[in-house]
């Protein structure tokens, strides 16, 4: 009798118990609910009002769906818009910056952290106090060096910062993959009478493989939304990325939400497709930057 | 082996190409800047040397330490919200189901450009036709702020997207962070009775001490050197109300063509930034954690 009064009083307690889990989980469920919707609210608002036309933007409630969506938003700014000639400088400038960056990236690190030489942790700390400078303290002279070495205006100043600015973080991600490279491998390879080049690119760099895609796809996103450089040193509307490209455009077209709404969406389209394909990649490389031990 | 791992044409070969780019393209910048800062300059013609004149100037310039100081804030804010970044990714890590998807979510804003981001806060905050003054005037607020325009709130205003853009990418790395606290002391504290706050305060923070030290370190020099999202929704207006030490910089060198004086300004940026990241370093490295960044 009481043996049951006690098992009656044990389950109640684990319903309570139970309860109290679940109220707690969906407190703890709303709290994440409620930052999710603060994150990409404001960007429902806009892919909603990239489809309006300036009555309906202003007179139907901020979140009321268009009646008729205006498709033609899109096709006019991408027409009128220089949208096109952006996206394919954007391309330019992103691609062949992200390749240059990763290739000497790997290259450095490879010989400072496989290579036998004195030097190697002095050069190593420059490149990782790099990290630490803010690019606005160097923008006047290298406006200046540009400009005196006539590449002012032209894609290749652009590639060039990027790249030099993107090595210090690109290393950091690289160099823990690096370190974890068996020794054997290389002897190996020697002992076979591999020479150092071929070993570094037929076996080092495809065995190192994921750590570069990761690191790619950071500077992709870095380069793609950069803005500070390419405002300052490219002055012709025809080499502008999309990034600076749609500022000046969207100052023409300052009274009409819809076309504005249209030429953001369009800009972050690549990014946000890109990150549904690779967003695992994405996020192990932002924290891989910065998590250690 | 050895022979063929120190073969120092191999090494320069590697690491040329890369140190080369980051000398000539950072280092030799900051050097640069900090030279150009004792110069009257325009950019174009002749320097005249004027010592130490420009830096004196900044000690009486008003409009110098109210952007300083406005970076100050910034810095402060952003340091504050890391509190709330580490308690969403406290629940975030709490065996959540749907935990990939929230933080994919979190990071989407982190992705897109500043400029876009800038252009679409721009609408939020748009005085009549808004987002953000739409829901105000619809809750009953009949006279909502006139937010970027406003001398008194618009730092505030430029400061929420800033928060918005970078919650992800601090979520990422606490949750990375407390993802790799190992479970058993979580099981051990609760066979003991410990309550989740408990183990949150007494556990899992204790552990994660030296990526919070990272994310102090990178959230101060990150709003010190802050400028994209203001030079695009404000340029620093209304009346110097929003501007802060990058934003200053750029306006002296490439508007008003004081490139001395700009460079007087972005030298101090350089010193402030590297002094202040020796401190928090200092402040926080006990002996025993021994985090690489």
């Amino acid at each position: 009798m009481s043996s049951n009064t006690a098992a009656a009083r044990t389950e109640e307690g684990v319903k309570i118990g139970s309860f109290r889990l679940r109220i707690s989980r969906l407190i703890l469920y709303i709290i994440l609910g409620v930052v999710a919707v603060a994150q990409i609210l404001p960007l429902i608002w806009l892919l909603l009002f990239s489809l309006k036309d300036n009555q309906e933007v202003f007179n139907l409630p901020p979140l009321a769906l268009p009646s008729d969506p205006q498709w033609g938003n899109y096709a006019r700014v991408w027409v009128d818009g220089n949208i096109g000639l952006y996206f394919f400088n954007s391309v330019v400038v992103t691609g062949v910056s992200v390749i240059l960056t990763v290739l000497l990236a790997s290259l450095v690190t490879f010989a400072i952290t496989r290579m036998n030489w004195k030097l190697n942790k002095v050069v190593l700390g420059l490149f990782m106090v790099g990290l630490m400078i803010p690019v606005h303290s160097t923008l006047i002279p290298l406006f200046s060096f540009f400009t005196t070495i006539g590449l002012m205006d032209n894609h290749l100043s652009i590639i060039l910062t990027y790249t030099a600015f993107n090595l210090p973080l690109t290393m950091m991600i690289l160099l823990g993959f690096y370190y974890t490279i068996p020794r054997e491998l290389e002897e190996a390879a020697i002992v076979d009478g591999c020479s150092i080049h071929r070993m570094f690119f037929r076996i080092i760099l495809p065995i190192t493989a994921p750590v570069v895609a990761t690191t790619a796809i950071i500077n992709m996103i870095y380069n793609w939304n950069e803005f500070v450089f390419v405002n300052t040193f490219i002055s012709s509307d025809n080499l502008k990325t999309l990034t600076v490209g749609i500022q000046n455009f969207i100052g023409q077209y300052a009274t009409d939400w819809g076309a504005i709404g249209a030429t953001l969406v369009i800009s972050m389209l690549p990014i946000l497709i890109a990150f549904f394909i690779l967003s695992n990649r994405i996020v192990e490389g932002m924290t891989s930057g910065s998590v250690k031990g | 082996m050895n022979q063929i791992m120190s073969d120092k044409r191999v090494i320069a070969l590697y690491t040329l190409p890369a140190l080369l780019l980051i000398l000539v393209l950072i280092y030799v910048p900051i050097v640069l800047t900090g030279y150009y800062g004792l110069m009257d300059w325009d950019g174009i013609g002749a320097m005249t040397f004027v010592g130490l004149e420009n830096y004196a100037a900044l000690i009486t310039d008003g409009m110098f330490w109210s952007s300083a100081y406005h970076s100050l804030l910034l810095a402060l804010f952003s340091v504050g919200s890391l509190v709330l970044y580490l308690a969403v990714s406290l629940v975030l890590s709490s065996n959540m189901k749907g935990a990939d998807l929230f933080r994919k979510i979190y990071l989407i804003p982190m992705l897109l450009s500043s400029v876009a981001i800038a252009q679409l806060w721009m609408r939020i905050y748009h005085p009549t036709n808004g987002v953000m003054n739409r829901f105000l005037t619809t809750i009953g607020i009949e006279n909502p702020p006139l937010w970027l325009s406003d001398t008194s709130i618009v730092l505030f205003a430029i400061f929420i997207p800033i928060i918005w853009q970078y919650a992800g990418f601090y979520i990422i790395i606490y949750y990375a962070a407390l993802k790799n606290v190992p479970k058993e002391l979580e099981e051990a504290a609760k066979i003991d009775g410990a309550t989740p706050v408990q183990i949150a305060y007494k556990i899992k923070l204790p552990l994660i001490a030296g990526v919070i030290k990272v994310t102090i370190v990178l959230a101060v020099i990150g709003s010190l050197k802050y400028f994209d999202l203001i030079y695009v929704m404000t340029d620093g207006g209304p009346n110097g109300a929003s501007e802060v030490m990058a934003s200053y910089m750029y306006k002296l060198a490439f508007r008003t063509n004081d490139f001395g004086y700009g460079s007087a300004v972005g030298f101090f940026l350089l010193v402030l930034i590297l002094i202040v990241t020796y401190l928090i370093r200092k402040a926080t490295t006990s002996k025993e954690d021994e985090v690489q960044y």
